[in-house]
């Protein structure tokens, strides 16, 4: 990695608090899911995507559609800290007139880069943009994450199947697999399994990490961009409401929350950052 | 500008065709026209197009939700996709990808859906769209067209091409009689007069139009003369030729090759009551389901025929 581990932590943790902020000016949101996706977050823009925030739509950039489109606050909370807008515009989170809507809006926000809401259809708009890339002959990574939820979605197993057989090598996509959707724990609702068996079933090279080990994500997307052939999925095990103390329920896909919660989630984060920055 | 054949005949080929050498013809000139199908390429003619442009011919197989999101995506990147397959499965089955990846995300993607209303035909009940313009109706700014022959066809795909937005195109497969004269041109939004009149507005499109002209020639015989438009674009629906006909003729009837309910009936009806309320009456499929059976056999039992459009406008010019 070109960064520490120390500062790509710090990283995670300030995107998780960046989230918090955005959501906090709605008193709720997507806490789960924005808090599991952090990590990777902090890999992709900290690490591994070529992007220029003062260009939003520069030609050569990585491309990124978060399929899992609810989980906005942690796509805002990145590209606030990147410089793509001011930290301050995360407090009009769903406010009138806001650029910083609930769900994705290509049109709406600086470095967002597909519209994404309706679960299932982010992954194929991704696809879309490896396949048209590789058709032009664009050298453009795609990314895309997808929640473990969403997967129950039947198009993903449609673009699965597509993005394989066009062998979409600069797509890499990403299940933020934290076991667990809007209502319940996802074994129990929709079973999906082996994930990372299922992907290599449909064509994919595949991968299996600790989606909170920054360096193993890194070092996971850099194993995919040596499969020309294939497109990737890694998935990425993780913990629905990572490090923010009150999303610790079973509920916790959707959360409404108090100041004072909001208020002890970055005290503990800030001392999270303080206790990474002691550590030489 | 567009010219009315002086004798409407059967076309020498099926529109099909005329679809496959347009995809062709606008491929060889612009590289950034590419084409997506749901495994009905052999249906739609385009094996010849796929042979010579197999890089953008793209034969997802049987997933519609899939196709509309990978063209919404490719559009996203500067191509022009066109998109194809039959009706029902390029509305119904794709309703929510094309609102929220396309239409919402203010993507670039044109979308055909084949075998229109009854050209369905013995593909029977499963396979006959008759609601696929009504639920592409209700996405705003989608623009919906229905081309009555060829000649239309072929100039509203080199339009669409260069056009930025999402469109449905309904079409069929099948030979159309052909009502424009080779190298007509036409305005998107605006209808298209076949023939004036004063008695009574006929407003129709697509595959009813031989028939609404036909209507219109026994009125005539019968001291009733009426006007016939072509409203080839469903939406945006131009409002203005629709009020000056209400305002002249008094009455209207609309012939649809689709269900009355949100069909081109509503949406004239929805402009004649809040500009113009004149008598009027729609003609399509008043509401059920299809079913197999001859072309003339489905009109017959939907009450599409010549005489229902005859019958209708005599009914209606009464009641104004």
């Amino acid at each position: 990695m070109k960064k520490s581990l120390k500062e790509m932590n710090i990283f995670a943790a300030q995107i998780r608090k960046a989230a918090l902020r955005a959501m906090n000016a709605f008193h709720g949101g997507h806490v789960g899911g924005s808090m599991s996706m952090s990590d990777l977050m902090a890999a992709l823009y900290g690490e591994v995507m070529k992007v220029d925030p003062k260009n939003p739509q520069w030609e050569e950039r990585d491309w990124l559609v978060v399929s899992k489109g609810h989980c906005g606050p942690a796509v805002y909370g990145t590209l606030a800290l990147m410089g793509y807008f001011p930290e301050d515009e995360l407090d009009t989170l769903n406010k009138e007139g806001t650029r910083l809507p609930s769900h994705c809006d290509r049109n709406r926000t600086p470095g967002i880069d597909m519209t994404t809401g309706s679960l299932g259809q982010g992954v194929s708009a991704a696809v879309g943009i490896a396949w048209g890339m590789q058709y032009q002959k664009k050298p453009n990574y795609v990314y895309t994450i997808l929640g473990d939820g969403e997967c129950d979605e039947g198009q993903v197993w449609e673009a699965a199947l597509f993005a394989a057989t066009k062998k979409l090598g600069h797509l890499i996509g990403f299940v933020d697999y934290n076991k667990k959707q809007l209502d319940g724990y996802t074994k129990d609702i929709c079973d999906l399994g082996d994930l990372r068996q299922k992907f290599e079933d449909f064509g994919w090279h595949s991968q299996e990490v600790d989606g909170h080990d920054i360096p193993a994500i890194v070092a996971a997307i850099e194993e995919a961009k040596k499969v020309a052939d294939k497109p990737s999925m890694i998935v990425l095990n993780t913990i629905k409401g990572k490090d923010c103390c009150f999303a610790d329920t079973f509920y916790n896909h959707f959360v409404r929350f108090p100041e004072e919660d909001y208020e002890a989630a970055i005290k503990e984060l800030d001392a999270k950052i303080a206790k990474l920055e002691s550590e030489g | 500008m567009y010219k009315v054949v002086k004798e409407i005949r059967p076309e020498e080929v099926e529109m099909k065709k005329t679809f496959a050498d347009t995809m062709e013809e606008m491929a060889a000139k612009d590289d950034a026209v590419v084409y997506f199908d749901c495994d009905v390429i052999n249906s739609i003619g385009m094996v010849g197009f796929g042979e010579k442009y197999p890089d953008r011919c793209i034969d997802c197989g049987i997933q519609e939700a899939n196709m509309i999101g990978v063209a919404a995506g490719a559009s996203a990147v500067g191509l022009k996709p066109f998109t194809h397959t039959f009706g029902p499965f390029a509305a119904r089955r794709v309703i929510d990808q094309v609102y929220i990846s396309a239409a919402y995300a203010k993507l670039n993607v044109r979308m055909i859906g084949s075998d229109a209303g009854v050209t369905a035909s013995y593909n029977g009940g499963t396979h006959m769209p008759i609601e696929d313009m009504g639920l592409m109706r209700t996405i705003p700014e989608v623009t919906l067209l229905e081309p009555t022959d060829s000649v239309m066809l072929a100039d509203l795909m080199r339009q669409t091409k260069d056009m930025y937005g999402v469109f449905y195109i309904r079409i069929t497969r099948k030979v159309v009689d052909k009502v424009f004269e080779d190298g007509s041109t036409f305005e998107i939004g605006k209808a298209v007069e076949l023939r004036d009149g004063s008695d009574v507005t006929l407003i129709t499109s697509g595959y009813c139009t031989t028939d609404t002209i036909k209507a219109a020639e026994i009125l005539a015989k019968e001291g009733i003369s009426a006007k016939v438009l072509n409203m080839f674009t469903w939406k945006p629906l131009d409002v203005e030729a629709i009020v000056a006909a209400a305002q002249k003729t008094g009455a209207i009837v609309t012939v649809e090759n689709h269900n009355v309910i949100n069909g081109l009936g509503s949406a004239v009806a929805e402009v004649v009551g809040e500009h113009c309320p004149v008598p009027m009456k729609r003609i399509g499929v008043q509401d059920r389901f299809g079913e197999v059976g001859s072309i003339d056999y489905l009109k017959g039992i939907f009450g599409m025929t010549v005489e229902d459009i005859v019958a209708a406008a005599k009914e209606t010019i009464k009641r104004k």
